[in-house]
């Protein structure tokens, strides 16, 4: 069977790339469906068509594979079992060789690199068993500094045609890194690439940082910071790290912030002679809106992916609580009811769920319920697991996981809406607070 | 002896993070039974009646409250009718009220806790006639806990309301 190499253009160091024509497949994870046995796959390293290319060829095969296998939903048959090997893109697949090592998907591509230290990168997909291509090939090239980007492009890729969901790789993650001991940590922001890659630092560790969340198209972060000694709502930048105070009304302390779906309004909490409620703030015209006019607490707002409502913890009944109401603010509808404190509640990006942290007897849990309420479901428990956040497509949530005792410390962690797949993100040092950015363009 | 050696300790960790925390943090210290002493003082010093660190020690510079309540309990009302009339003698100091959660919560919600906690003294203050423009809040939520073990003995001194007092008008 011919392929058809789609070549696709590089826009100022910007990436793009073609949708793949849906088609149906024989090889696929469905991933709704009860325990799944990891699908086997081979990535063999990607050719290198330039002597140059080679180690980031390599490397480049190293992050698809680990991608794909950090999902548990595949497994990676190891090189060692290899019988074909791959020294020519275009060179038909033995798939009898790739069946006898029960690699059911085969990921083949080649890398070259250049005068000017550009990469391009080619890749295919196959199905092993029915002898076929899985999808057309794609072609994309760009800077060698972002041979990651590539890689998780790739394996975006594969995921999704083989799951039939959006991909989630090609992502970053914004969260807090500390360093210190509990009773004198030192907070700053950070970000890296979804697996804990390319950690880059956004604020130096002088004041207290807390909560930062993306844009919708993750330009943009925010966050809450002590600069001014008082608790307050700022806006980063994420390309210039230029950053901006949004609402600094003297004896009050803002916190909780969140961006609308449309990138322009931002939900926050307001404290106020001990009151706390929510407020959102018009970022082009600085127009201020009260929400909700209650003694009780009301914070931690997330919307819905349509904008329309939002989500949000009130202690309005006596003890920590989730509440629906419109993003216009109006009667909010209860929507937790189970035994314990729910609080955190983030909104899926596919519109679905509500993700949660629950505290009941004395023990934390990651939890997702429908937007009603109902089919509540605990992922996670631990002595402190707190602020879920969602992968782009909705699949996957990282967390904060604190450790208990004088020693205690708090790290990354993520699980499959499934409950299973439980991991610990690998970055040096501790780290809380993350939030997800969409699928990077 | 062992409680001695236990706040020494306690007040030896949070000198470090006062002087190395650039946050509007609070100098801290034992719970309101230092010696005041009698005779000659150095002025400013914590046997000093007008001094900071008197009322930090003296007086007592915190109040304590229970598992996720903001209302002040009987044992702090000693500590905060000496608070307020320390403040009415020393007019020439004001006072950040930092409100503090244990770290049983989420985030967002222990900092709504915090300022529920930092008002609740303030208010006390404020009736018993301190005047309301001496006196800020700030919020740590759990950012800041002083004891740093995980059980109700850290956690119960860690649910606190602190009295920060500082020359000059708050602004």
């Amino acid at each position: 069977m011919m392929l058809r190499l789609l070549t696709l253009l590089l826009a100022l160091g910007g990436l793009t790339m073609a949708p793949v024509p849906g088609q149906a497949e024989p090889l696929r994870i469905e991933i709704d469906q009860g325990v799944i046995e990891p699908l086997p796959f081979a990535v063999p390293d990607f050719v290198a068509e330039t002597p140059a290319a080679a180690e980031v060829a390599r490397n480049i095969s190293r992050v698809i594979a680990a991608d794909l296998a950090g999902t548990g939903l595949f497994r990676e048959v190891p090189k060692e079992a290899f019988i074909s090997t791959i020294t020519s893109f275009d060179s038909p697949v033995q798939y009898a060789d790739w069946k006898a090592v029960n690699a059911q998907a085969l990921v083949t591509g080649a890398v070259s690199k250049d005068a000017n230290g550009r990469l391009n990168i080619k890749f295919r997909l196959f199905d092993v068993f029915s002898e076929a291509a899985l999808g057309d090939g794609l072609q994309f090239g760009g800077s060698e500094a972002s041979w990651r980007r590539f890689a998780h492009k790739v394996a975006d890729q594969v995921y999704s045609r083989i799951t039939g969901e959006g991909g989630y790789f090609d992502s970053r993650v914004v969260f807090v890194a500390q360093t210190g001991p509990k009773n004198d940590r030192k907070k700053r922001l950070a970000i890296m690439d979804y697996d804990g890659a390319n950690i880059q630092y956004l604020t130096d560790n002088s004041s207290i940082v807390l909560a930062p969340r993306f844009s919708p198209t993750g330009d943009r972060v925010l966050y809450t910071s002590y600069e001014s000694g008082f608790p307050r709502i700022y806006q980063l930048d994420v390309a210039n790290v230029g950053r901006r105070a949004l609402d600094e009304q003297p004896g009050t302390m803002t916190f909780a912030p969140r961006f609308a779906p449309n990138g322009n309004t931002v939900v926050f909490s307001l404290s106020q002679g001990g009151n706390t409620d929510l407020y959102t703030l018009d970022l082009a015209s600085g127009n201020r809106q009260r929400l909700t006019s209650a003694p009780s607490i009301e914070t931690a707002p997330s919307y819905a992916p349509d904008g329309q409502r939002m989500v949000f913890e009130s202690d309005r009944s006596g003890t920590q609580q989730l509440y629906i109401m419109s993003a216009g603010g109006g009667e909010p509808q209860r929507i937790s009811f189970g035994k314990g404190r729910y609080g955190t509640p983030v909104w899926s990006p596919r519109g679905d769920l509500i993700a949660f942290t629950k505290q009941y007897q004395g023990r934390f849990h990651i939890g997702v319920m429908r937007t009603d309420g109902s089919e509540e479901r605990l992922l996670t428990a631990s002595f402190l697991d707190e602020g879920p956040t969602w992968s782009p497509n909705g699949r996957v949530i990282m967390f904060t996981r604190e450790t208990a005792g004088a020693a205690g410390t708090s790290a990354l962690y993520s699980v499959d809406i499934s409950g299973r797949n439980l991991r610990k993100v690998g970055i040096e040092g501790a780290g809380s607070d993350p939030a997800w950015s969409p699928l990077l363009p | 002896m062992k409680t001695l050696t236990k706040c020494l300790l306690a007040v030896a960790a949070l000198s470090v993070a006062a002087c190395t925390n650039p946050d509007r943090f609070g100098p801290g210290g034992g719970a309101g039974t230092g010696a005041g002493g009698g005779g000659g003082y150095e002025a400013g010093s914590a046997s000093d009646p007008r001094s900071p660190a008197y009322f930090q020690q003296t007086v007592g510079d915190r109040v304590l409250f229970a598992v996720d309540q903001s209302t002040i309990n009987e044992g702090a009302l000693a500590t905060l009718n000496g608070q307020a009339q320390w403040l009415l003698d020393n007019t020439e100091y004001s006072a950040i009220i930092e409100g503090h959660a244990d770290e049983q919560g989420t985030g967002a919600y222990n900092l709504a806790l915090g300022a529920r906690r930092a008002n609740a003294v303030q208010e006390f203050l404020v009736s018993r006639g301190v005047s309301p423009a001496r006196l800020r809040t700030v919020s740590y939520g759990k950012e800041r806990p002083l004891e740093i073990c995980s059980d109700e003995s850290c956690y119960a001194k860690n649910r606190r309301a602190v009295t920060v007092v500082t020359a000059g008008l708050s602004s």
